[in-house]
Order: C-alpha cells, then sequence, then structure tokens
C-alpha cells in the first residue's frame, strides 16, 4: 500500500518552512493582523515563495514550477496550519494552480473532444501555461472564485462577448488575488482582478487568519482559458485536491492545539499540582493524541492518493474530510477548555485556532456532506 | 548465515521454494515438516538462526508466510497458539537461557505445545504487580499457591507463562519472578470461567503445592516485572496493528447487512453506518500507517492507540447492528455454556458479537490503563500518585 510515513526531504522541508514561520509570523501578529486593514500578510507570502520557493510545488518543471507532489504540498499545509498562517496557499497554489494545470493543453485534449470542435477553439490553453509560470514565480496569485462552502463548483456567473457577470459569495484568498478563475456555462474565464467590472467586498468571516469576501463581476473582461465540459473537469479536479490537501491543514491545526495544551497542563498548577497530573484531564488529552494520530494517518492517506493519481482518491479525500475535519474541530474545542479561563480570552490565540478548524470543516463540504460522497462511492445507497 | 544487510525478499523467497522442492508439503508428515521449517530457520526469520529464524527483519515474514501459503502448505495454526507466538515466544527468546530457548520454542512454535499466560488475579488485574500468586523455594525448585483468572487456552494448554511472588518483604514490583510451567505438573487445576455471552473462553487456574524446578525460572529471582514487561509489550502489539483490506472485519458484517437488506435502512441508521465507516476506514489506514512505521524502524507511540481504537469502534458497530437488526436483534442462538478452541470476535450472531465485543476494551489492558500509558509514556504527563509504591508489599492494604 501506499507509503503513508514522512520521507527526509519532507522533513526538511518541514524545518524550513517552519523555522520561516516562526521568524516571520509569531501569533501575537498574527492575532493583530486579523484586526488591521490587511488581514492577508503579504510580505510573508512573498517570503515563501521568493525564499523557500514553495508556492510553485504543483507547478510543472517546464513552466518554472518545482514539479514536486502532492506529499511536499501536504507538509508545507500541516505548517501553515499549525501556524494560522494568514497567506493564500490553499486558494492559489494548491486550487487555482490545480484548476490551471488541468486546462493545459495535454490534459485538456480528452475534454475538448466531448465540448466539440467549436467550444475548443475557442480556448487559449496558452493563457494558462503563462500563468502557471507567473504563480510560481510567485508573481501572481490566483483564485478559483467559488465560495468556500462549496464540494462542486456551482456556476454562479454569466457571460456574454466575454464579458462576465454575476456574484459568488464568501470566497476564500480571493481577497488578495490578482487573477480570478471564473466557472460559466461556456468554461472557465481568467479574469483581472484590477478589471473595473471586479469588486471584491471583504465580510466579517468566521476565520479571523482567511478573511473570505463576495466577488462580483459587472461586465468583466474574460478570456477563456477552457472551454466546458473540460472546465468542469478541471475545477472538480481542484475542489478534489483541496479536499484532500486541507486535511494537512487541519492536521496543522490539531497538532498545534495538542502540544500547546499539553505543554500548558505540564505548566498550569490547581490545588497544588499541574493540572495535567489530574487524570480525568489525562485521559481527555489521551483521547485527543489518538484522534490526532488517526488524523495523520489520514490526511498522509489523501495527500498520498492525490499525489499517486490513485484511482482511490475520491475516497480518500471524502474519507478526509469526514474524519479529519472533524478531529480538528474537537481538538481545538477540548484544548480551549483544559485551558479554563485563558482559553476564553482573545489574548491567548487557541481561538484563532478554533475558528480556522470550525471554519476548515465546512470548507469543501461539511463532513455530512461528505458522508454522503462516501455512501455512493462505497456502495451504501441512503433508506 | 546469510547477512542481514543483503538478503531481500527475493532471497527469501528463493529459500522458501528451495525448502518446498526438498520438503514436498503433500507428501511430508504435518508435524515433521513444521519443525523441518523451523530448523530451516524459516519459522520466523527474525529469530536467530538455530532457534527457527534467520536473524532478518521482521518485514521479511510476510513473504515466507506468504510462499508457504502459495502452494498450501500445512501451517501451524497461529489462531491456536496465539498466546505462544505472541507473548511466550519472545519473552523467552529475550530472557531465557540458551538451553530453555532450545527446548521450549521449537514445540511452541510447530504448535506442539500450547501455552498460556497466568498472570491476572482475582486481587490483581490492572495493577498486575500487585499479584499475590507465592512461590517459595524449596530445595532446587519452588513450591507455588495460589489462583489465576482470566486464562484463554489454559485447558488445551500444555505450557504457561507464570508471574509470583517470591519477596513479600519488597515493594511490589521488586519482589516477583517469572516461570515457565508445565499445565500438567500435579496441583494445577483449571476450572471454565464463564462469560456474559455464556460460554467459557476463559478459565480460572488454581495452584496449589505446585512444584517448578528451578532450571524453569526464567530471568533473575526478583526481576519477574522486568520479564514481564516483555511479554505484555508484545501483547499490545499484537492487537489492533496490521494490514488489513478496506471493509475488514465487524464493519464489513455491517456494511454488507445494509447491502442485503434493503428493508432495514432508515436515515438515521444511513448516517451511523457512514460514521462508523469513516471510522472503521481511518483505524484501518492509521493501523497501515503504524505496521509501516514497525517495518522502517521507527516504532512510534501509535501502538498504544490502536487497542483503544479497536475497542470503541468494534463496540460501536456491533452495537449498531443488533439496533439494525430490530427484531431479528432480539434473537440469539445459544446461551449454553460452551467452550470453542479459537476466539472469534467476528463469529457467531450479532448478539454474540456485541457482547463479546465489552472485552475488548477489558482484556489485555484496560482502555483507561492505556490512557493513562498514552497520557504518561507518550505525552509525558505525571503519574499516577502510587501510593504503595515504596511500601513493602506484604504491608499494602488489600
Amino acid at each position: 500500500m501506499t507509503d503513508l510515513l514522512y520521507s527526509e526531504v519532507e522533513e526538511a522541508l518541514r524545518a524550513s518552512v517552519r523555522a520561516l514561520l516562526a521568524a516571520r509570523s509569531p501569533l501575537p501578529a498574527v492575532l493583530r493582523r486579523a484586526e488591521s486593514g490587511e488581514t492577508y500578510d503579504t510580505h510573508l507570502w512573498h517570503a515563501l515563495a521568493v525564499e523557500l520557493d514553495v508556492v510553485g510545488l504543483l507547478v510543472p518543471e517546464h513552466l518554472g514550477g518545482a514539479g514536486a507532489s502532492a506529499r511536499e504540498v501536504a507538509v508545507v499545509m500541516e505548517e501553515l496550519g499549525r501556524a494560522v498562517a494568514p497567506v493564500p496557499f490553499l486558494g492559489s497554489a494548491v486550487v487555482a494552480t490545480t484548476a490551471l494545470v488541468g486546462c493545459l493543453p495535454d490534459t485538456e485534449a480528452d475534454g475538448a473532444e466531448d465540448g466539440g470542435p467549436a467550444a475548443a477553439a475557442a480556448a487559449d490553453p496558452e493563457i494558462a501555461a503563462k500563468l502557471l509560470a507567473e504563480l510560481a514565480r510567485g508573481e501572481r496569485t490566483a483564485v478559483l472564485v467559488v465560495s468556500f462552502a462549496s464540494r462542486a463548483g456551482a456556476v454562479a456567473v454569466t457571460v456574454a462577448d466575454g464579458r462576465l457577470t454575476g456574484t459568488v459569495t464568501s470566497v476564500a484568498d480571493a481577497l488578495v488575488a490578482d487573477v480570478l478563475l471564473v466557472l460559466t456555462e461556456d468554461g472557465l474565464y481568467v479574469v483581472d482582478a484590477t478589471d473595473p467590472g471586479v469588486t471584491v467586498t471583504p465580510i466579517v468571516s468566521l476565520d479571523l487568519t482567511r478573511q473570505l469576501c463576495d466577488v462580483t463581476l459587472d461586465g468583466a473582461a474574460g478570456r477563456l482559458v477552457a472551454a466546458a465540459p473540460a472546465a468542469s473537469a478541471a475545477v472538480a479536479s481542484a475542489l478534489l485536491a483541496g479536499s484532500a490537501l486541507l486535511a494537512s491543514e487541519q492536521l496543522g491545526v490539531a497538532m498545534w492545539c495538542l502540544e500547546t495544551t499539553v505543554d500548558y497542563m505540564k505548566t498550569r498548577r490547581q490545588f497544588g499540582r499541574v493540572i495535567g497530573s489530574y487524570q480525568a484531564l489525562k485521559h481527555r488529552i489521551a483521547d485527543v493524541w489518538v484522534d490526532v494520530t488517526q488524523a495523520r494517518a489520514v490526511a498522509r492517506y489523501a495527500a498520498a492518493c492525490l499525489a499517486d493519481g490513485d484511482p482511490d482518491l475520491p475516497v480518500a479525500a471524502a474519507l478526509a474530510q469526514a474524519f479529519v475535519g472533524p478531529v480538528a474541530v474537537r481538538t481545538a474545542e477540548e484544548c480551549l477548555q483544559l485551558h479554563g479561563g485563558i482559553g476564553f480570552t482573545w489574548e491567548y490565540p487557541i481561538h484563532l485556532f478554533l475558528k480556522r478548524a470550525k471554519a476548515d470543516s465546512i470548507a469543501f463540504g461539511t463532513a455530512s456532506a461528505h458522508r454522503a460522497v462516501i455512501a455512493g462511492l462505497v456502495d451504501l445507497p441512503p433508506a | 548465515m546469510p547477512d542481514v544487510d543483503t538478503v531481500d525478499e527475493g532471497a527469501v523467497r528463493a529459500r522458501v521454494r528451495d525448502f518446498l522442492a526438498d520438503h514436498d508439503p503433500a507428501g511430508t508428515d504435518r508435524l515433521e515438516f513444521l519443525r523441518a521449517r523451523f530448523d530451516a530457520g524459516l519459522a520466523w526469520v527474525h529469530f536467530p538462526p538455530g532457534l527457527g529464524g534467520l536473524g532478518l527483519s521482521r518485514a521479511l515474514q510476510q513473504a515466507v508466510t506468504d510462499e508457504f501459503a502459495k502452494v498450501g502448505a500445512p501451517d501451524n495454526d497461529p489462531r491456536r497458539i496465539g498466546i505462544g507466538l505472541g507473548m511466550a515466544a519472545p519473552t523467552i527468546l529475550r530472557h531465557g537461557t540458551d538451553e530453555q530457548r532450545r527446548r521450549y520454542l521449537r514445540p511452541l512454535w510447530t504448535g506442539e505445545e500450547v501455552w498460556c499466560q497466568l498472570f491476572s488475579e482475582p486481587g490483581a488485574g490492572s495493577d498486575l504487580a500487585g499479584l499475590a500468586t507465592r512461590a517459595v523455594p524449596d530445595g532446587d525448585g519452588w513450591i507455588v499457591n495460589g489462583q489465576k483468572v482470566w486464562t484463554s487456552s489454559a485447558h488445551t494448554a500444555k505450557r504457561a507463562i507464570l508471574v509470583t511472588r517470591t519477596d513479600p518483604d519488597v515493594p511490589k514490583h521488586q519482589g516477583l519472578t517469572y516461570f515457565l510451567l508445565d499445565m500438567q505438573a500435579p496441583g494445577v487445576e483449571v476450572r471454565p470461567l464463564r462469560q456474559i455471552t455464556g460460554e467459557a473462553e476463559f478459565n480460572e487456574v488454581f495452584l496449589s503445592d505446585v512444584r517448578i524446578p528451578d532450571g524453569d525460572r526464567l530471568g533473575a529471582v526478583g526481576d519477574g516485572w522486568a520479564v514481564s514487561q516483555t511479554t505484555l509489550m508484545h501483547e499490545r502489539v499484537s492487537i489492533g496493528g496490521g494490514i488489513v483490506p478496506r471493509e475488514f472485519g465487524e464493519i464489513g458484517i455491517v456494511a454488507g447487512l445494509w447491502r442485503e437488506r434493503p428493508e432495514l435502512r432508515t436515515h438515521a441508521l444511513h448516517d451511523q453506518l457512514l460514521r462508523g465507516w469513516v471510522d472503521a476506514e481511518a483505524a484501518r489506514i492509521t493501523g497501515v500507517r503504524l505496521t509501516q512505521q514497525l517495518a522502517a524502524g521507527q516504532p512510534g507511540p501509535e501502538g498504544s492507540a490502536s487497542k483503544v481504537i479497536f475497542a470503541r469502534l468494534n463496540q460501536q458497530l456491533t452495537s449498531l447492528e443488533v439496533e439494525m437488526l430490530g427484531e431479528e436483534g432480539l434473537r440469539h442462538d445459544d446461551w449454553t455454556m460452551r467452550r470453542e478452541a479459537v476466539v472469534d470476535f467476528f463469529g457467531r450472531t450479532p448478539v454474540h458479537r456485541y457482547l463479546r465485543a465489552k472485552g475488548n476494551s477489558i482484556e489485555g489492558g484496560t482502555s483507561e490503563i492505556l490512557r493513562n500509558i498514552i497520557a504518561e509514556r507518550v505525552l509525558g504527563l505525571p503519574t499516577e500518585m502510587r501510593v504503595d509504591k515504596d511500601v513493602a508489599w506484604k504491608d499494602v492494604p488489600r
């Protein structure tokens, strides 16, 4: 079966990402930024792109990317989750990148047949190649304009004469995106975020470290990058990759909560003893550890299936969201309780992780939506 | 002797095929075949040469097992001798004298001598080190008196691993000594212990003036706790780990029932089933990862989690199965006292599975003790207060 361990290369990558985040994005700064006018950390993003060269991991080598696998990306996601880092990695380096890779000529060939020669002729796959190269260099960031809660991309935008109109709500990572990827009935369009027809409205979001926004297009100019149905396939694969790799972020969130709480339990004293000496609390944190241990295996499995193109990927990705999402939420909730009063303060960072965990559990569909997907995949039909 | 670093899976498979060329499984007596396999070092390849192994990595054993299974060669019926293979053997290998290893390991592996484990007592369950069965020196041996409980296979066993108290005047962990016991010795009495399923899978074992030669002592006098740790470590590793296919075990039974019996389906049960499926698959993948860690020589702490997970999951799913069946779940096949030779968690009726699963969170370390172990040894939290730690065993209230 698939290798579920971390390689030495992956551990080295983890160490470099962790060191950068510790130096450039300490939690007090993340909390301050959440209440500032700039909720995304563009300096940190630049450092990830230029100093560590990790934002182009999924971009093919011939386009200037690292041509790495989803395994390495998953390790980066773990670390970004562990630091609740406010960067558009998931939206740009994972989802939008996967969508664009799905629009490249060789992968588009199958879909073009179904779409007919006329539709295929209108799409310009060179746009995807050029954009991927820019993403790999960190010059631009892109976002797939779908609701963060959406498991399958719905079409909410119409197109006429290359002009796009419509509104998509609760989009993640669009706030700092230079390029919008918009799904229409005709296919996937690339829209410049600075186009006068584009309005990006930040919303007050549950997750303070990943502020969502509503995107309104009012006759914005778009270029067709993939015609339907190749576009739908590209979007589906992008959201599947998002589901699979979000589990690693959720694992990272849970890891921080567990480690921080264990440390706290070793130092906080009540009744003359450290609270970690009380069996009622030891058993609760032991259960959290058991959950996180399983979540790690499940997240690794999803990343490995994505990396290997394993036919089990749809099950692995749905399992990841049905299992790891709730584990991250439960872990954050348990850890808040085990901290007592300080865990309920604004100053202490647990709430950032609770908010991230809860928001992530809805992202790409809820656990119950993913259980319904599993039901279809493994032949367990509803009543 | 082959060099450990250069023997790969292909070489091991070739070795098995060479062995099979010389020992036709169809034309050889079963026992002779198994003995020859042991002598060829193909019993358990990670054991040392001369003791049924080749001193190779444990990871290569699966290839050996596969090669023998491929030709339908007789095996040693591992489920019947699980305690010997999983617990007695590694303990004897680690702590035994050369003579003890030579005497006991071969008939243990071939199944000629079934082993059982005489550890738990009515007064010593989770607190095993508090056990009261006394062994006192007598000439060139020992005289043992006491009572053991929850002993599976005692009624079929030829031999037992046994922990006794040899010094009541020191704190509990220091006064223990480990023995290898002949179950046919005078004074050993085995009585069935009936359980909530109606059957008697386990036994009570009464030891009355049983004589054990000093040559059957395993480890030094007073070292019984350290020796028994080897046994217990292997017990927990053998539960819950390993690589199994998707829907193996109880989830396969429940999922199969769902597929075959549409009339049983309700929306509420569907959600429970899917939650169970997700949990079972997560547990399965965790077991795969644990196995990969062990094979890669990174014995991670995940092992402690496996048994806690399995117990909870099996209880949850067997409960769901009975509920799913509704009226049929009210019926059972038989409450009479049976004495099954092999334990089958997934056999018989849904009611049997539901009830048997209750033992999963008690046997081999309760889930509560395992949570203590996780909290203390994995997470590094303070140990439980131990009021009896520095007190002579005889002075501890009981």
